[in-house]
């Protein structure tokens, strides 16, 4: 079988050196990677055909990245498509189903054999007149009108909910086929927060650039911003101060506790246990206030900046995150350890939304989501960059991938991330805010993973001749999950929709852009 | 049950005493209400304005910053030479007009409570139904979390809703993605008349990073008339509690000052 290149975490490479392949032979890479070598597909996207040193003036070109987790080790190819269609990989690799989808979205390709060919985001394709579902240039495209999954039968029932949900939530449509109480299928539509980040992301850097970045998924700033600035210290060079690593490692931490935090207040909220909602809810905006005393604000914008930090801390400042964050440690313990020991609340928690250990795998999950299933998976360990080059983090797990271990995860790693800020606090390395990023490499690429508090961000640079972006592909966690909240719900009650999904707790706008 | 019991005599009661007492003190980097002063910009300068993300410091005339589109990243105060900008801890930023959004160094004209009948009918209660339309989940985690005991915003009568027919008005979030503008307009249809809409956000004030992107329509005053502004990106939940609180004539300062 033709091999991929290998490429690491954060490492740029010449365009050239990605290897080019024939479409079979690309195909047959991507299929044997996954299905024999037990890769993982990490991003697999569609890019102008110019934009990967390919020279057709038709077609575009298709990049694929699958991990090696055991090795820390990233494959990569590419090939070029003729642009009109293209043999898809899904029934041998079922991960690969919504990348697909999306490139057809994006550069009006088609896949043939893709079981489940539906637009992703509702918006038209990136290149005028190519349309994978025949539309033409001028057609309105509605956002959530596709053909649903249906099932048929005398009892069964269809229930639709969203785009605007009951709660303060963003927008999402999720059809729900139903026999009385019993989900038999879920099928969500998402698309509604669509933006066009990664259009606009072409070009760049611009002023905008970090803009997006940290708004990608607003609550990820910290995550996405990071893995942007990866991508750009390694293309332009910069080497970034054993200080700005560190605090990095503090902010995306923060930023995981906050979020943790939050979501097991409001999974107990879900279920109307209320203690633990309401100290989770209060403690929560104590993490998010740590992080504005880092950088001002709440969600750590301004913190993150290629070759460094826009702020570094002081040594007042270190002491103040030490005392508040043994506080919050107690409390926190305190609020959440009530969960384990109410009964009322593990009979809810438990055996609720379920994913078997090979649906996940199948799904190619990441983050507490796959964690919950015993997979160990997670970016700071399998690849580590910055602080995590260091610091060695076990990798926490659960085995019943149910509402209970997506829960109890999330506990485990809130208990490790404290302990790794505070470690950090102790040693933390004297100055070197930031250092000054270059100019980039041309005609070059670059991945870079981020475990962020949902899991693993993937962003691939490719820049032209002039080291402007050609292409920058932005790989939300949510992207590889959102359908295993589908899965979780099968068989279920539709009473624990909100549960399921707090559990999860994806991102739409992080997978809308 | 004991220790639930327990863990509710240690974590106390947390529900912050603003309005009637202070604030909650605001970290020593915040970046809140930007103090301008043109008369330090050397002639000609253009560095603000050059690298702001949004384009909301026009260098045309004399310096003019649009809070509204502002991002409150820190770039201008970073490439000013002259520290003509610098960001304030003062929280205080809705406005009812958008053009009061645009600060040229006078003072901002902070919102005024709603006029007659509704400030009686929505004074002491007010249902909101919140809508994300294209947010990036920071405007509404921080409008979601006025809900949680620290701010608990249910004091004031203001709740969120679940159902539009339920609601006096809405609360946006987000540029208005093309995605959600029908979404959005309907629900705005099903909220019952009389009916007050409120735009939090750099987003959904203006589009925010997104301003002119063809896939968003820059804020929600493009679909829906806005009684309220409130900025930030996203604004400290104490910006959006004072914003409410003043649309209300809820805050005593208002009350001294009547207005003419
Ligand atoms: S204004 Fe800023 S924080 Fe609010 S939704 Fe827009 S990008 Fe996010």
């Amino acid at each position: 079988m033709t091999a991929g290149g290998t490429t690491r975490n954060g490492r740029a490479l010449a365009l050239k050196d990605v290897p080019s392949l024939e479409p079979s032979q690309f195909r047959g890479w991507l299929v044997n990677g996954v299905r024999d070598k037990g890769r993982r597909v990490v991003s697999y996207f569609g890019a102008a055909s110019n934009a990967a040193g390919g020279t057709a003036a038709e077609g575009i070109s298709l990049v694929a990245v699958l991990a090696d987790d055991a090795n820390g080790r990233l494959s990569i190819a590419r090939t070029i498509s003729d642009g009109t269609t293209f043999e898809s990989v899904v029934p041998e690799v079922t991960q690969a189903h919504l990348f697909e989808r999306e490139i057809a979205e994006q550069y009006g390709v088609r896949f043939e054999g893709h079981p489940w060919p539906k637009p992703v985001r509702f918006h038209h394709s990136y290149r005028k007149g190519y349309d994978a579902w025949g539309r033409s240039v001028d057609a309105q495209i509605p956002p959530g009108v596709l053909d649903f999954f249906r099932v048929e039968g005398d009892e069964v029932h269809e229930v639709a909910v969203g785009p605007v949900h009951a709660g303060v939530i963003e927008p999402g449509h999720f059809r729900f086929q139903c026999h009385g109480e019993q989900v038999f299928h879920l099928e969500i539509a998402l698309g509604y927060q669509h933006r066009g980040i990664e259009r606009a992301l072409v070009g760049g850097p611009t002023k905008r650039t970090l803009p997006y970045m940290e708004t990608a998924a607003g609550d990820t700033t910290i995550g996405h911003a990071m893995a942007y600035a990866q991508a750009v210290e390694a293309l332009s060079g910069a080497v970034v101060s054993a200080h700005a690593h560190a605090v990095r490692g503090i902010a995306l931490e923060l930023e995981r506790l906050a979020n943790h935090v939050g979501d097991l207040g409001a999974l107990a909220g879900d279920i109307a246990y209320l203690p633990t909602a309401s100290y989770c809810g209060r403690l929560r905006g104590d993490f998010l206030n740590m992080t504005a005393e880092l950088c001002g604000s709440r969600f750590g914008r301004g913190l993150v900046r290629p070759g460094g930090v826009g702020f570094d801390l002081s040594s007042d400042q270190v002491r103040d995150l030490r005392s508040r964050l043994t506080v919050a440690r107690t409390d926190v313990t305190e609020a959440v350890e009530l969960l384990w020991e109410t009964p009322s609340v593990r009979e809810r928690f438990e055996g609720t939304g379920t994913v078997s250990p090979d649906d996940a795998e199948a799904l190619g999950l990441v983050g507490p989501a796959a964690r919950a299933c015993g997979i160990q998976r997670d970016v700071r360990h399998d690849f580590p960059a910055g602080i995590y080059r260091f610091v060695h983090l076990p990798v926490m797990t659960a085995h019943h991938g149910d509402v209970n271990s997506r829960a109890y995860v999330r506990w485990l790693e809130i208990q490790q991330s404290i302990s790794f800020i505070l470690s950090q606090l102790d040693g933390l390395p004297a100055n070197g805010t930031r250092a000054a990023a270059g100019a980039m490499r041309p005609d070059a690429l670059v991945v870079a993973l981020t475990e962020g508090w949902r899991g693993e961000i993937c962003h691939v640079a490719m820049t032209d001749a002039a080291g402007r972006f050609s292409r920058y592909k932005i790989i939300d966690p949510s992207f590889h999950n959102w359908f295993a909240l589908a899965l979780a719900l099968r068989d279920g009650q539709i009473s624990d929709f909100p549960l399921c999904n707090k559990s999860f707790n994806l991102s739409y706008c992080g997978h809308d852009l | 049950m004991l220790k639930a019991l327990l863990a509710r005599a240690h974590q106390g009661h947390r529900t912050m005493a603003y309005p009637a007492g202070a604030p909650p003190p605001m970290p020593e980097r915040f970046r809140g209400l930007p103090a301008l002063d043109p008369a330090k910009c050397p002639e000609g300068c253009r560095s603000c304005a050059d690298v702001c993300p949004t384009d909301a410091i026009a260098k045309d005339g004399p310096l003019a910053l649009d809070l509204g589109r502002c991002l409150f990243c820190v770039e201008c105060v970073t490439a000013c030479p002259e520290a003509a900008i610098a960001f304030t801890h003062d929280t205080r930023l809705a406005t009812r007009r958008r053009e009061d959004l645009v600060l040229t160094g006078q003072a901002l004209p902070l919102a005024d409570a709603l006029e007659g009948k509704l400030c009686r009918l929505f004074g002491r209660s007010l249902n909101l139904r919140v809508v994300s339309a294209g947010d990036c989940n920071a405007c509404s985690s921080d409008v979601n979390v006025l809900g949680t005991v620290g701010w608990d915003v249910g004091r004031f009568g203001i709740q969120y809703v679940a159902s539009p027919r339920h609601a006096d008005g809405l609360l946006i979030t987000g540029p208005v993605t093309e995605n959600m503008r029908l979404a959005l307009q309907r629900t705005y249809d099903a909220v019952p008349p009389p009916k007050i809409v409120i735009a939090v956000g750099a987003c959904a004030i203006s589009g925010g990073p997104y301003a002119g992107h063809p896939e968003q329509h820059d804020g929600a005053s493009s679909v829906l008339p806005i009684d309220l502004f409130i900025p930030g990106c996203p604004p400290h939940p104490l910006t959006i509690l004072d914003g409410l609180l003043r649309l209300l004539g809820r805050l005593e300062e208002q009350r001294r000052v009547p207005r003419g």
